[in-house]
């Protein structure tokens, strides 16, 4: 008898009818398809983290100009990839920004700034490419590119906080390791790119 | 007696819990036109972007550049506005998308904009956009009301989004805004290339 209300309850629940309480149908689709959809492929999380990893190791202003730039750089990619303009060899140029970043945090490389940049800046191109060519039809493209946009932005805090442990002995060594971590994860994309 | 009553809680809390099809509308509030307008501009990416990319720049600035787009803004927004609730043109998503790359890159940039160009820049948005928002007003046959709530809403913002960014003087603090810069215009990059591939 006790367990009646609670099979009722659990009955009705199991069977509610979803409510239509939204006129717009798909904005918030957009937005959480865009948010996902950075995160849905490890080559471009760990891309995107090993951008905040050096960005953390070569200080300022590298920290905060690597992260200002690859989101700009990655849409002006990602407007090609949409308007169909073709970039041979993305998925190769994917796999190679993991090996490199991988690497550069591997070694602490003290690059110039302007060479840090127009590195980031070029797979931030082929990132952006692939991202514009998968973008998915009939989501709100406003809300999508939010979402899209945060989500790799967030990437890139998650490199630099977790990067800030640089300060350390303990942490330098912890942040080669990762770098060491995403080139072999790198090796691994471009492994399967070419085959 | 303790049975039946928890019966009775049983199936009342299960009815509660079945939801039919809620015919809502998310246009209006149910409190008229000046809320409706208020909750547009604080509920619609379109304009609530560009008026914070726009608020974020004057901030930067500092406080001059931050009265100067509080009061030009929502004056030419209502401008705008009336312009479009008289014209009845066509909207384009372009003009959206133009006003996110160029507000967004410059606060990215830190631009360092003279008084007169920070005007200009308020005096734009708020005609584009207000121009944007009253043709779209004047389609389903709202009023100016709506459209003074829109503008008490820019208005707000402005004050709010400028004011947060005036006194920061940390350099981390001010490098957030400038990374909120680079989303907004990378957004705008997005966007233009969904305008042109939809021909928009």
């Amino acid at each position: 008898m006790r367990r009646a209300p609670a099979l009722v309850l659990l009955a009705v629940l199991v069977l509610v009818a979803p409510a239509h309480a939204h006129v717009e149908q798909g904005q918030a689709a957009g937005f959480f398809n865009g948010l996902e959809h950075p995160l849905s492929g490890l080559d471009h999380v760990l891309a995107m983290i090993a951008v905040g990893l050096w960005g953390a190791q070569l200080g300022a202003p590298a920290l905060w100009l690597l992260p200002v730039t690859f989101p700009m750089v990655m849409a002006l990619g990602g407007m090609a990839g949409l308007l169909g303009v073709p970039l041979p060899g993305v998925e190769i140029g994917i796999a190679a920004s993991a090996i490199l970043l991988g690497l550069a945090v591997m070694s602490a490389l003290r690059a110039p700034l302007g060479a840090a940049v127009a590195l980031v800046g070029l797979f931030g191109i082929f990132h952006g490419h692939a991202h514009g060519t998968e973008l998915p039809a009939g989501q709100s493209a406003l809300l999508y590119s939010m979402g899209f946009v945060m989500a790799t932005g967030c990437l890139h805090g998650v490199g630099i906080a977790v990067g800030l442990i640089h300060r350390w002995t303990w942490g330098q060594g912890l942040l080669r390791a990762a770098g060491a971590v995403v080139a072999l994860a790198g090796v691994f994309f471009m492994w399967r790119a070419i085959a | 007696m303790r049975q039946p009553h928890r019966m009775v809680a049983a199936i009342g809390l299960a009815l509660v819990s079945c939801p039919s099809g809620a015919e809502a509308h998310l246009v209006t509030t149910g409190l008229g036109p000046l809320y409706d307008g208020l909750l547009h501009a604080a509920l619609t990416p379109e304009d609530l972007v560009p008026v914070l990319a726009l608020a974020l720049l004057a901030g930067l600035r500092g406080v001059t550049h931050g009265r100067r787009a509080l009061f030009v803004l929502p004056v030419a927004w209502l401008l705008g506005g009336l312009i479009g609730l008289a014209v009845h043109g066509g909207v384009s998503p372009r003009w959206t998308a133009l006003s996110f790359v160029l507000l967004g890159g410059l606060v990215a940039a830190d631009a360092r904009l003279s008084l007169g160009a920070t005007t200009l820049l308020a005096a734009l948005l708020g005609l584009g956009h207000g121009y944007l928002n009253g043709s779209a007003l004047a389609q389903p046959g709202l009023g100016a009301v709506e459209l003074l709530g829109i503008v008490a809403a820019v208005f707000t913002l402005v004050a709010l989004g400028a004011s947060f960014v005036v006194p920061l003087r940390a350099v981390w603090a001010r490098v957030v805004v400038r990374v909120a810069g680079s989303w907004i215009a990378a957004i705008g990059l997005l966007l233009v290339g969904w305008a042109i591939r939809s021909g928009a």
